[in-house]
């Protein structure tokens, strides 16, 4: 079973990427969980959302302790959440950052998520659009296949846009 | 049709497809996306339903009576507080014979304020003469929203069902659903005591004390009926539509020596813990309690039980331990575990197993209660 | 003391065991609020305490759910101040409609627009004649804290309306939430007024908007809620702000 442990602010896309990112593994053929776990229900405030992914179905609704990814969209929340803990040896870090970025400690992907919302004009009443890129770079890191990525992308959001940031995602993970 | 989707959607497509004449709903959280889901469907078209968004869930309760009343299949949904405030409602369904399907999404009631998964609400409820299951996958919830339905309208039953899912935990965790037409597997609502202008009658007026005790009964009556209804109903949907579920679920069962009891995702995280204990040489099983109401009769042998309530009775204990004591006289190591949404782990549940003190209860989490 | 019902601030308070508010604050259930502040009223100046007793709920919470209890307690002439913050939809829920969601208005239950027009609820608690309430809205905050104290300062049931644009909701930038407000004011879709003793004063800043209102659609364009709104919606918007501004006129007028 692969876990993934997603952290950003209410607001900024983690649960629609997680869902996303389900998605796109049942695409695959795999079986998929993705839910969040909401604090207190407000923008801005730390949000925390989960994917399972497995080859037999899934049946543990508990929270991720010990994820293999932890994907952070907004390094804001890293002042107030520890996104690392629990995080398996061995276990990847994908920051939404501009620019190579290395957490001691933890192997880290950085991709400009950010930057490639604002290329594309994906913002919504004055949030940049993250969830639909950073399904494109969880596919670059090999956890989903790229088709499967797109594909759940398109099928959830029609604004071709988002699968362009998907495209984007991709490419531009940086190692 | 195949795809993801969450437990709240899962109830929302399956009311698509079953299409109440009258469907009457207020907003609580976690419930929303079910009656947001409704709207949208309804706006497009895809669902030809009258939505009424009332004011308040006793309204809800009162307008779906209104509506089930003049013979039409309706539909609402809720979840704790909005459960309770409808409370006076929920018992009047009942006793009026009407066939509503209610989805409740399970929380915890306040104060302080909580939202996260807990059953004691829907229990709040459990003498009301309602039916009650509880799900737990999101096919689960889809599946058993339209047996609700076949089972509440059945003519040996005719008394409203409640299917339960968790809140956040299931209603918003989104896994792989099947949707698919029942077609002719709910044949349309004929309910016998519908107003007929053409044979005006009286609805629900005063009953006095050499009366009332009757009508009593025959809901109970129904509810002992419902039994067997409930048992052919989920046959016929294992025939047509290749599903099985049971009053019910087993997990490594039979040959068990020590079985968890518990309901909702508890009951289906379980079986990991069964796993689990499996390889440490104890022959563990599950026992996922599906059907509250009617209270099912299961067969539980000689072996030790875990029971997990997420669930209180007040100075009585928990409610699915207190009614296996009562009904097997079974003597269950009783844990309270996952009120409030509380995490409770498949590693916590092997612990229970592991710790079990037959007759005695154990508080997950209070300080000097091991 | 504070009384909470379900709504935004039951959230903003914050989560045990912090709170954000530096005066007691008693939440309650979704339909009780004006109910509990009743009995909080009641027991406090029996006790011959002064402590001021503020119902601080949503729309939702006051004009559907909580109409019940809220019509009691002005009935009974209890001493209170019921503080509505409308932000026009069940928004701690994620935007829902509510009785004060304006017609043509998206919400996650009206997608394609609310077909009915707002709840006119200032004429509800009008008809049970308090001594004193009051419109206002967030884009001018010195007005609100000036009625507040007016209210404060009345004994028994006073209400204040405040409009309260919601960027989630309402779906606009957050930095254009007092912009929006003083859209609403100066379109004439929020009137700022108070009634004292059953005597109507109509706000200077909404005086000079009845005389000379920006269009209604220069309020609406920035709000993505109002999006695709179709011409009839418009026009039911208008003529509906049109005729409050008409008959608080003529109530301010004495003629009526």
């Amino acid at each position: 079973m692969y876990e993934i442990r997603i952290h950003c602010r209410g607001g900024e896309g983690g649960v629609t990427a997680a869902r996303l990112i389900a998605l796109a593994a049942f695409r695959d053929g795999r079986y998929a969980m993705a839910w969040p776990f909401y604090g207190a229900e407000r923008r801005g405030a730390p949000v925390v959302s989960f994917v399972r992914i497995d080859d037999r179905p899934i049946r543990v609704y508990s929270q991720i302790s010990n994820p293999d990814l932890v994907v952070v969209l907004d390094p804001t929340v890293m002042d107030v959440v520890d996104v690392y803990h629990g995080l398996k040896p061995g276990g990847i870090v994908l920051l939404n950052a501009p620019g190579a970025g290395q957490v001691p400690g933890h192997r880290t992907y950085t991709v400009d998520l950010t930057g490639i919302a604002l290329t594309l004009n994906l913002v919504i009443a004055g949030s940049p659009v993250l969830d639909t890129s950073v399904v494109g770079a969880v596919a670059k890191l090999g956890i989903i296949a790229m088709d499967s990525a797109k594909r759940a992308v398109a099928e959830m959001f029609p604004d071709e846009r988002n699968v362009r940031a998907a495209e984007a995602a991709y490419q531009g993970l940086v190692v | 049709m195949l795809t993801i989707a969450t437990g709240n959607k899962a109830v929302a497509a399956a009311v698509r497809e079953l299409h109440p004449a009258v469907i009457a709903a207020y907003p609580i959280t976690p419930q929303t996306e079910i009656v947001e889901q409704i709207a949208a469907y309804v706006t497009s078209g895809e669902l030809d339903s009258r939505y009424i968004p009332v004011e308040s869930e006793h309204s809800a309760m009162a307008a779906c009576i209104g509506a089930s009343a003049t013979g039409s299949r309706t539909f609402t949904a809720t979840s704790s507080h909005g459960l309770l405030y409808m409370h006076e409602m929920v018992n009047w369904a009942a006793g009026a014979r009407l066939p509503i399907v209610m989805a409740n999404v399970n929380r915890a009631i306040g104060p302080g304020w909580n939202i996260w998964a807990e059953h004691t609400d829907a229990f709040q409820e459990r003498d009301t003469g309602w039916l009650q299951v509880y799900v737990s996958t999101v096919q689960e919830a889809f599946d058993t929203t339209i047996m609700a339905f076949r089972i509440a309208e059945h003519e040996d039953v005719l008394l409203p069902v409640m299917v339960n899912l968790d809140g956040f935990l299931l209603s918003h965790s989104m896994q792989s659903l099947q949707t698919f037409a029942p077609g002719d597997f709910v044949p349309p609502l004929s309910l016998p005591h519908a107003i007929d202008t053409a044979n005006p009658a009286g609805y629900g007026m005063l009953t006095g004390p050499g009366d009332y005790f009757r009508f009593r009964w025959e809901i109970e009556r129904s509810m002992r009926r419902a039994t067997a209804v409930i048992a052919g109903t989920e046959q016929e949907f294992a025939r047509r539509f290749g599903r099985t579920y049971g009053v019910a679920e087993e997990y490594r069962y039979d040959d068990a020596d020590v079985v968890v009891i518990a309901m909702g995702t508890l009951g289906k995280e379980a079986e990991v813990a069964v796993d689990t204990l499996r390889t440490e040489g104890v022959k563990a099983g599950s026992l996922r309690i599906r059907w509250f109401r009617p209270f099912p009769v299961l067969d539980l042998g000689g072996r030790d039980l875990v029971v997990i309530d997420r669930d209180y009775s007040f100075g009585f204990g928990g409610v699915i331990a207190g009614s296996l004591k009562a009904k097997f006289r079974a003597d269950p190591y009783s844990v309270i575990a996952g009120l409030g949404g509380q995490e409770v782990t498949f590693d916590d549940i092997a612990g229970f197993v592991r710790d079990r003190r037959p007759g005695e209860e154990h508080w997950f989490g209070v300080d000097g209660n091991v | 003391m504070l009384v909470v019902p379900a709504c935004c601030t039951s959230v903003i308070q914050g989560i045990f065991p912090h709170t954000a508010v530096n005066v007691p604050v008693y939440n309650i259930a979704f339909a009780a609020a004006a109910a509990c502040a009743s009995g909080m009223s009641e027991a406090l100046r029996k006790a011959g305490k002064k402590t001021n007793v503020v119902v601080y709920a949503g729309d939702g919470g006051t004009v559907d759910i909580g109409i019940q209890a809220l019509s009691g307690a002005f009935e009974r002439g209890t001493d209170l101040l019921y503080v509505c913050y409308d932000n026009e939809a069940y928004s701690n829920t994620g935007m829902q409609r509510s009785g004060a969601t304006p017609a043509g208005a998206w919400t996650t239950t009206t997608p394609a627009g609310k077909s009915q027009v707002k709840k006119d609820f200032d004429a509800i608690v009008a008809a049970h004649n308090p001594p004193y309430m009051a419109t206002a809205c967030v884009a001018y905050p010195q007005d609100i804290f000036r009625k507040v104290g007016k209210a404060l300062s009345i004994r028994g049931p006073t209400f204040l309306h405040v409009l309260a644009p919601c960027p989630t909701g309402w779906r606009f930038s957050s930095d254009l939430t007092m912009e929006i407000g003083r859209l609403a004011v100066k379109s004439g879709m929020w009137i700022l007024y108070e009634r004292e003793y059953g005597k109507v004063t109509i706000n200077a800043v909404s005086k000079a908007a009845i005389r000379n209102p920006i269009p209604i659609e220069d309020y609406l364009a920035p709000q993505g809620r109002f999006r695709g709104i179709s011409r009839k919606a418009v026009d039911t918007l208008r003529s509906q702000a049109g005729r409050m501004a008409e008959r608080l006129q003529r109530q301010e007028d004495g003629v009526c």
